[in-house]
């Protein structure tokens, strides 16, 4: 499986929804996953990937990491996935 | 109803060993977190915080105190010593029959949980030392403070998370005023500075990693402390007739429940336990010229309790002084309520206002005057203590000048 269909999965269960009603363009917001919920896809993506995920929850706007939309999650993954390896 | 006298102080913290020791690095605005010195800690992405130092607790108990008192009791029976002491009370008779001592911890031992986990888990041992439970049940510490001076009548620990301790004072003092009892041994106390402890804290996601800088723009999280305060709250006519010096008076709190949410604080919450101690004391908003806020340095937090204060006082707001002094001692998590309270009762009897060390950045959402940096000599005849703890349970104290 492709890391962005690993992360719409993880956000999906996170939103309770189908990963099929998870789009590109869908923000955390839309998705009604809220501060709670974000930290708790954070946790999950960490674990799915083994990696460290940058993100204070005080500020989520403020972090070195995107969470404005799924599309900017998953190539924010992405790219700690490539730095990992 | 009976007047409730504060006399006698103790603590042990990351600002100092006693009372005098931290209230003077309060004044002048020290700082208390520095990294952490425990095990592992190359594990953990959270490596400061707010730790008692150079303590050596060989040199103060026993071997056969140290096998039942976790680092909290520890830091418990030290404060106690320093507030009974201060108060000159030996409790005998009937006035140890009803004198108790009502104390506030969130996680009790938790490097007694730690250490044995490990022990069980990580080093596979199948056995543990016989006074694993003991020495980790929320309750040690009281107990130990009740078994060491004699007190025999209602003692209990409350445990309501970064509340903690106010609501064990707030019943102590509820104690006292009804005449329940005549002296109450009170206060809280953490020692979550351990592996596991400050693992779970990272789990959140809202601890900084290099400072607590409540209501400065620039903040970016709280930073955990360790510690104990411990007080004894006493009748008032009854301990200005046998001529102890009284520290402060107690004169109101109030307790209240957001029932909203697990994590996020509530503005209307907050603002019921502000006013409400107001009420209970019988106080009017602009008698009020200090607040130790609860102050964490997170985001919701800051501006929540910001809001709440705005909505309470109306225009004077404006001209209170609201600092929050875990910039200095980060924050006690169930023991921090009782080493703020040393700080309200600074500004109510020597006219010292502890400053919110750490702001560098205004926050038009924190627009109060926070006392930045910069301790203030000022009198102060009223102060509040506040404190909101996770679950949405809020408890603030309303102490005044003798």
């Amino acid at each position: 499986m492709d890391i962005g269909a690993k992360v719409i999965d993880i956000i999906a269960e996170q939103a309770i929804l189908d990963p099929g009603d998870v789009t590109l363009e869908s923000t955390l917001d839309s998705l009604g996953i809220d501060s709670m919920g974000l930290v708790e896809s954070i946790f999950a993506i960490e674990e799915a990937f083994d990696i460290h995920v940058p993100f204070n929850a005080n500020d989520p706007s403020d972090s070195e990491f995107n969470i404005s939309s799924v599309s900017s999650i998953i190539s924010g993954i992405e790219k700690l996935v490539a730095e990992k390896s | 109803m009976n007047r409730v006298a504060v006399t006698g102080s103790g603590t042990i913290n990351s600002l100092g060993h006693s009372v005098k020791e931290t209230l003077a690095n309060m004044a002048e605005g020290l700082c208390g977190i520095r990294p952490l010195f425990l095990r592992d800690v190359d594990r953990l992405d959270i490596k400061i915080g707010g730790q008692v130092k150079d303590f050596d607790p060989t040199t103060v108990f026993n071997r056969q105190q140290l096998a039942l008192y976790d680092r909290v009791t520890q830091f418990t029976l030290i404060a106690a010593k320093e507030a009974i002491k201060q108060s000159g009370i030996i409790f005998s008779g009937e006035l140890a029959a009803k004198s108790g001592v009502v104390l506030g911890t969130a996680g009790g031992g938790v490097s007694t949980w730690d250490d044995n986990y490990r022990a069980v888990y990580e080093e596979g041992k199948n056995r543990v030392h016989p006074f694993v439970v003991p020495k980790l049940m929320n309750n040690a510490a009281a107990s130990h403070v009740s078994m060491e001076y004699n007190l025999k009548g209602p003692s209990f620990t409350v445990s309501t998370a970064c509340a903690s301790s106010n609501h064990a004072m707030a019943q102590a003092f509820q104690m006292v005023r009804s005449g329940l009892s005549d002296v109450m041994v009170t206060g809280g106390s953490e020692s979550m500075l351990c592996f596991g402890g400050v693992k779970a804290w990272e789990g959140l996601r809202v601890m900084s990693k290099d400072a607590c800088r409540p209501f400065s723009a620039n903040r970016n999280g709280m930073v955990q402390g360790e510690g104990a305060a411990i007080f004894v709250f006493e009748n008032f006519d009854k301990a200005k007739k046998r001529g102890a010096k009284i520290l402060a008076e107690v004169v109101g709190y109030a307790m209240s429940s957001d029932a909203s949410d697990i994590v996020m604080p509530s503005k209307q919450g907050a603002a019921r336990a502000i006013k409400g101690a107001l009420n209970d004391a019988r106080l009017n908003p602009e008698d009020v010229k200090y607040i130790n806020a609860h102050g964490t340095g997170t985001a919701a937090n800051d501006k929540t309790e910001c809001a709440a204060v705005a909505d309470v006082f109306g225009r004077h707001a404006d001209s209170l002084m609201l600092s929050s002094t875990k910039s200095m001692h980060g924050h006690l998590i169930g023991g921090t309520g009782a080493v703020e309270l040393l700080a309200c009762i600074m500004a109510v009897k020597d006219g010292i206002i502890a400053p919110t060390i750490g702001y560098e950045e205004a926050d038009p959402e924190c627009a109060l005057d926070v006392v930045p940096n910069q301790a203030r000599e000022i009198e102060v005849d009223v102060a509040l203590s506040n404190a909101f703890a996770f679950g949405g349970l809020n408890a603030v104290l309303a102490v005044r000048s003798v």
